[in-house]
């Protein structure tokens, strides 16, 4: 052990002046080890920030008078209920199987809307393809839609085009569209500063650009895009149904459960949404390894 | 007694790999042995043996008389705390500060309260401050680590692994990130703290002018076999050949030697 | 002239060679847009829409938001009781992502590859998250109401199962991403597994974590309005009442209120992650 008794000795040994300036002593007058790095202030700044907000959220909350062991005890009871003891009685299968196959076209729909849409608007908010102004305007304009959630923008639509398809459809083509000119303006962003440069050198307009460079090198990254998107829309088609009664399976599962009152309906109607919305998350990631 | 033994050392992966086969050698306390070889001739496995990062499927390894691969989790723990790592790309907390990083040396040997919320006693960062300042880093010591350059890392890695007080330090790949220049100053200063401290380096490298220039002796290991176990003067370059299991003058040492 | 020959030539031979690729890739072109298309008119069919009414939609509800969805003055003097709903919107969506963010910090350190012991036990975080995920969160919110009734609880839990499962994937992804080198570089100092999370893991995480954690307080307040309407709490409770009222001026303050919420915290969560990429 004569290695360890000297230890780390020979630096220690070294003259203590030529270090000891360029310590920094911590506020409790410890040596700081720490760096002052605006990122660690930040990080700090808002978690402390979360965690008041989080429990100023439980000390205001309006509880109403409830029994909490009982209701957690029937809850316990009802997700056994759902998830183990699933049985269509109201619903046949084919016809739920339709049911589903009903959201899955809202989804496509809407998915199919917002893509032609953001492909075009996504060209002018590309910070390499559009001037500033025209990218400000239509980021903001984007940034507004996303603010107002899905069930309102297909609400709306319900009062002013009248309730079905086309309002549901609608509604949540607006989502879409502003998360797909986001993501495909991003993906239109990450070329290569080169290739527009070098068309627009050569004297090539607008779309000339556009057809021969900026779609075809963006084009994998924008299909990745879209397949999220759809995964997203699914779901959400799912929630329109149960809460807007856009149709589809998500209406079965608010009849089954909140009409009906059968859990056993809803648990069954759940496995299907669970299993469809897994296939769907299998092939976007999929493709989404083919394009990467 | 030898500081360190590996005797019979096998290491089989799961899809049936073999990375290492029959691996035996000793090494004495203060050597500074170089392990060179073609990459994926299992070196990298080979270090991560010796601390138990990786599991030797077959053989012994003997740290300080005591069989490692044996050894239940606190034991192992122990034997870690005395063996220190440098990595070729560093491994360090990015975003923490370089003491920070250079304290974490100490974590082997801290309770784990103290170690989770980074508790350490004043020596403790005075010595990580003496060992900064002999590395040349002392004025870096609140940056973070992201803001360093590829060289500058490495010393603070250096500096992590000296801060552990270790007997032994395992070097995988330590220069093969960085420029020329770089490299040197790394490599000197491994050579300096071998002599200066006594800890005993065993390293990974590819560059075999570098390990012949710096090390006493070398390892030469080829599809997990060590084909060459001896001094430096005696690598000649057929064994060379041997180890890299290349024809004559495809190496890049061929022409230094022809320069020469 | 022969020259001039040559050249042509080899262009001729340069296009012939070229068309192949070309029309390989103008059919694969051509076959992605059929399909696409096919599946739209399949989809229209079937949902009985119509893009020409769909598009001509558009303005129809421009018009008829500009006329009915303009706050007025009996709009204003709820003012009051749509900014009180708001705020507990807000609250519910912070407390739900934080707590919801703690546990599946816990469960992402199981289920990376890079600190979660064994094979089995990642490989059940990973389905049980998924579960979570995947469940809707209307299916959620209606099993809940069951119990717990038209109480801010329904809306926590629903909202607290779905968060949970989104950020447990995301939180496994981001582990996976940037802690193998320093927990095996900690691991080979003899740091034990907390040490070593808590001064390699989090650290290095840290930033992706934040800018999940804040994605997730945008989107769940949007979603707590969904939710809300289904189990009759929060900002969704209220914009429900005023539309089902025919109160639209009231209604559409709802909307404002929700869209400068958002926007607010879509600004915040901007600076914050600028500051600390």
């Amino acid at each position: 052990m004569m290695n360890e008794a000297a230890g780390n000795g020979v630096f220690l040994g070294m003259d203590p002046a030529r270090y000891l300036g360029k310590m920094e002593k911590s506020r409790k007058g410890s040596i700081r080890i720490k760096s002052k790095s605006r990122s660690n202030v930040t990080v700090r700044l808002v978690w402390i920030v979360l965690i008041l907000l989080t429990v100023l959220a439980f000390a205001t909350f309006r509880y109403k008078q409830i029994d909490l062991t009982e209701a957690v005890q029937s809850t316990f009871h009802n997700i056994g209920t759902v998830f183990f003891q699933p049985e269509l009685t109201y619903d046949t299968f084919g016809g739920a199987l339709y049911q589903l196959l009903i959201t899955f076209c809202l989804g496509a729909l809407s998915t199919g809307i917002g893509a032609a849409a953001a492909l075009f608007l996504s060209l002018l908010c590309a910070k390499n393809m559009a001037n500033s102004k025209v990218a400000a305007v239509v980021k903001g304009f984007v940034a507004v839609i996303r603010a107002v959630p899905t069930v309102l923008w297909v609400l709306i639509f319900a009062v002013s085009a009248g309730l079905g398809s086309v309002a549901a459809v609608i509604g949540l083509s607006f989502h879409s569209i502003s998360y797909l000119t986001k993501c495909y303006a991003e993906s239109i962003e990450e070329m290569e500063a080169g290739t527009i440069e070098a068309l627009k050198a050569s004297g090539a307009n607008f779309w000339q650009i556009v057809f021969q460079a900026v779609w075809p090198a963006t084009a994998s990254y924008m299909v990745a895009w879209t397949f999220m998107r759809f995964e997203i829309n699914f779901t959400n088609a799912v929630a329109m149904g149960a809460a807007a009664g856009a149709g589809g399976i998500g209406y079965n599962v608010f009849m089954a459960g909140s009409f009906y009152l059968d859990l056993h309906e809803m648990g069954f109607l759940t496995y299907m949404i669970v299993i469809a919305v897994i296939l769907l998350e299998t092939v976007s990631t999929k493709i989404k390894a083919k394009v990467k | 007694m030898p500081i360190l033994e590996l005797k019979h050392v096998s290491k089989i992966y799961g899809a049936g790999t073999k990375a290492l086969e029959d691996v035996s050698f000793a090494v004495e306390e203060g050597e500074f042995v170089s392990v060179i070889g073609p990459s994926g001739a299992g070196k990298s496995t080979l270090l991560r043996c010796i601390n138990r990062l990786v599991d030797a499927t077959q053989g012994a390894v003997f740290f300080d008389g005591e069989d490692v691969t044996g050894l239940d989790k606190k034991g192992l723990r122990r034997v870690r705390t005395k063996t220190g790592m440098i990595f070729q790309h560093y491994n360090l907390v990015e975003r923490l500060s370089v003491m920070e990083n250079v304290l974490h040396g100490r974590l082997g040997q801290k309770g784990t309260l103290a170690g989770m919320i980074g508790h350490y006693s004043e020596e403790e960062k005075v010595e990580a401050f003496a060992i900064l300042e002999k590395l040349g880093l002392a004025e870096q010591a609140y940056k973070r680590c992201d803001e360093l350059s590829g060289g500058q890392k490495q010393r603070v890695g250096i500096a992590r692994a000296i801060m552990q007080r270790p007997r032994l330090i395992l070097c995988d790949e330590p220069i093969a990130s960085l420029d020329p220049s770089s490299s040197k100053v790394i490599m000197d200063q491994l050579k300096e703290i071998n002599q200066t401290m006594k800890i005993t380096c065993i390293l990974n490298l590819h560059q075999v002018d570098v390990a012949m220039q710096y090390s006493e002796r070398i390892i030469g290991i080829t599809a997990g076999h060590v084909v060459y176990d001896g001094p430096a003067s005696r690598l000649d370059q057929e064994t060379i050949h041997q180890i890299y299991q290349s024809r004559s003058g495809a190496l890049i040492t061929d022409r230094a030697e022809r320069a020469v | 002239m022969e020259k001039a020959q040559d050249q042509m030539e080899k262009q001729q031979g340069c296009a012939k060679g070229t068309p192949d690729f070309f029309r390989k890739r103008r059919r694969t072109d051509l076959l992605f847009a059929a399909c696409v298309l096919g599946l739209f008119v399949f989809s229209s069919a079937l949902t009985g829409f119509s893009l020409a009414d769909g598009i001509s939609s558009i303005p129809r509800a421009l018009v008829w938001m500009g006329q009915n969805l303009i706050p007025d003055e009996q709009a204003l003097t709820r003012l009051p009781k749509v900014l009180s709903r708001l705020y507990e919107t807000a609250m519910l969506s912070v407390a739900v992502t934080v707590l919801a963010a703690v546990l599946a910090f816990l469960f992402s350190l199981a289920g990376s590859k890079t600190t979660g012991r064994g094979r089995l036990f990642p490989r059940l975080v990973r389905i049980v998250a998924a579960f979570f995920r995947n469940v809707p969160d209307v299916v959620w919110s209606i099993l809940l109401m069951f119990s717990f009734g038209q109480n801010i609880l329904t809306g926590f839990f629903a909202l607290f199962f779905t968060t949970f499962g989104l950020l447990t994937r995301a939180f496994i992804e981001t582990v996976d991403e940037v802690s193998a080198s320093c927990v095996e570089a900690l691991t080979s100092t003899g740091a034990s597994f907390f040490p070593i999370v808590f001064q390699g893991v989090i650290p290095s995480a840290m930033s992706g974590l934040m800018t999940w954690i804040l994605y997730m307080i945008e989107t769940n307040i949007r979603s707590s309005t969904l939710i809300g309407i289904l189990t009759g709490t929060g900002i969704g409770y209220l914009f429900d009442l005023y539309y089902k009222r025919l109160e639209y001026p009231t209604a559409s303050l709802v909307v404002l209120s929700i869209v400068v919420l958002v926007l607010l915290i879509e600004t915040i969560s901007n600076r914050v992650r600028r500051a600390i990429l």
